[in-house]
């Protein structure tokens, strides 16, 4: 592990909605190593400087989702973001597009209800016993859907969203790709109850492709090219309707 | 069931925007090679004219315009979110009213080729 040590300037936004009128902004001088994620930095100032900074982290691996917050106004995984990458002073704020619950931590009721909308779990419509029966499934049917699992729901994604800043009925990046990852699973068939909700008004016809969410993303999941092709599926089922073919089951 | 009728023009957008993204650039490139006097075999007005009078002509030379002017139609719709004009119904009435006026006038001009 590295020794050496650089000073940066973490101005970072705070807001207690009992005490202040509007957000504003504190700069802490933290000596950081320079292996340090940003959220090295963070821990530092709560440890040593000022105990009273709210923020949420919980395993600094990559994988619990919880301190998403905005870097020098990109949305980041602060326990991904090294601080040799960024310049030495850094501007921390709590993600975009999100009410400020306090200091950097947001408030994610509305896309916690959103994840809950769209159904992500496998649904059956001939349940078997679990005990009876298990679903195969190959590598080549879960290489079709593998990547949307990744998500770990750090709201980059609504942070980046041009669309979910405009429009907080638009259901949204992380829980339309994790839609599309129950629709693409060869063991589910509830694809066309998900239908109603993602290929109504608020669905995916919101997104206008700008692809922000992929770009942010930290673990790759690729969100925009989910919706592009939900989208192809909405189209054609539309059509399927409209001629009374059958629609997709599966 | 439903899915937003969005889904209609959302298609033709897409069939649009894909079918112009290969169409549009040798578009413009042929139409900047005629404009300069290099007119490139095969693609004399006669021949052109040719390929305009036949029924099958027609029929391509209409694809590419009625699916042109619905992906414009939508793109310039999904612009003006961005931009953040927020009566919505009235763009979309507005441009889609004129994509169904370029394509009544793109049916009519080729019918008139004859």
């Amino acid at each position: 592990m590295s020794t050496q040590t650089r000073q940066m300037e973490l101005e970072v936004m705070r807001y207690d909605p009992e005490k202040d009128d509007a957000p504003w902004f504190q700069t802490y001088s933290v000596p950081c190593m320079e292996d340090w994620v940003i959220l090295d930095a963070i821990n530092y100032v709560k440890d040593n400087l000022d105990t009273t900074l709210a923020y949420r982290w919980s395993c600094h691996m990559m994988v619990c989702g919880s301190c998403g917050m905005m870097v020098n106004g990109e949305p980041s995984l602060t326990c991904k973001t090294f601080i040799r990458e960024l310049p030495d002073k850094v501007r921390i704020e709590p993600l975009e597009n999100f009410p400020i619950e306090r200091d950097l931590v947001v408030v994610l009721d509305d896309v916690m209800q959103k994840l809950h909308q769209v159904q992500p779990y496998i649904i059956r419509k001939d349940d078997p016993p679990a005990e009876d029966k298990e679903y195969i499934q190959s590598r080549g049917a879960l290489a079709k859907f593998k990547q949307l699992t990744m998500c770990i729901n750090c709201m980059c994604c609504y942070a980046a969203c041009p669309q979910y800043a405009l429009n907080k009925d638009f259901i949204g990046p992380a829980a339309l790709a994790l839609a599309h990852r129950y629709n693409r699973d060869n063991r589910d068939q509830g694809k066309s109850d998900r239908l109603d909700i993602l290929a109504d008004h608020d669905g995916v016809w919101d997104c206008s492709f700008v692809g922000a969410c992929s770009e942010v993303c930290p673990k790759h999941v690729d969100p925009a090219a989910a919706i592009q092709q939900m989208k192809v599926d909405g189209a054609v089922e539309f059509w399927k309707q409209k001629m009374g073919i059958p629609g997709d089951k599966s | 069931m439903a899915i937003a009728k969005k889904a209609v023009v959302w298609g033709l957008f897409a069939a649009g925007g894909t079918l112009t993204s290969f169409v549009f650039p040798a578009l413009i490139a042929l139409f900047l090679l005629i404009a300069t006097g290099n007119v490139p075999e095969g693609l004399q007005f006669d021949q052109i004219r040719t390929f305009a009078v036949s029924w099958l002509g027609k029929a391509c030379l209409f694809i590419v315009l009625f699916l042109s002017v619905w992906h414009a139609a939508h793109r310039l719709r999904v612009v003006a979110h961005d931009f953040g004009i927020r009566k919505d119904a009235l763009v979309a009435n507005a441009v889609y009213t004129i994509a169904a006026i370029g394509s009544v006038l793109a049916a009519f001009y080729l019918l008139m080729i004859g």
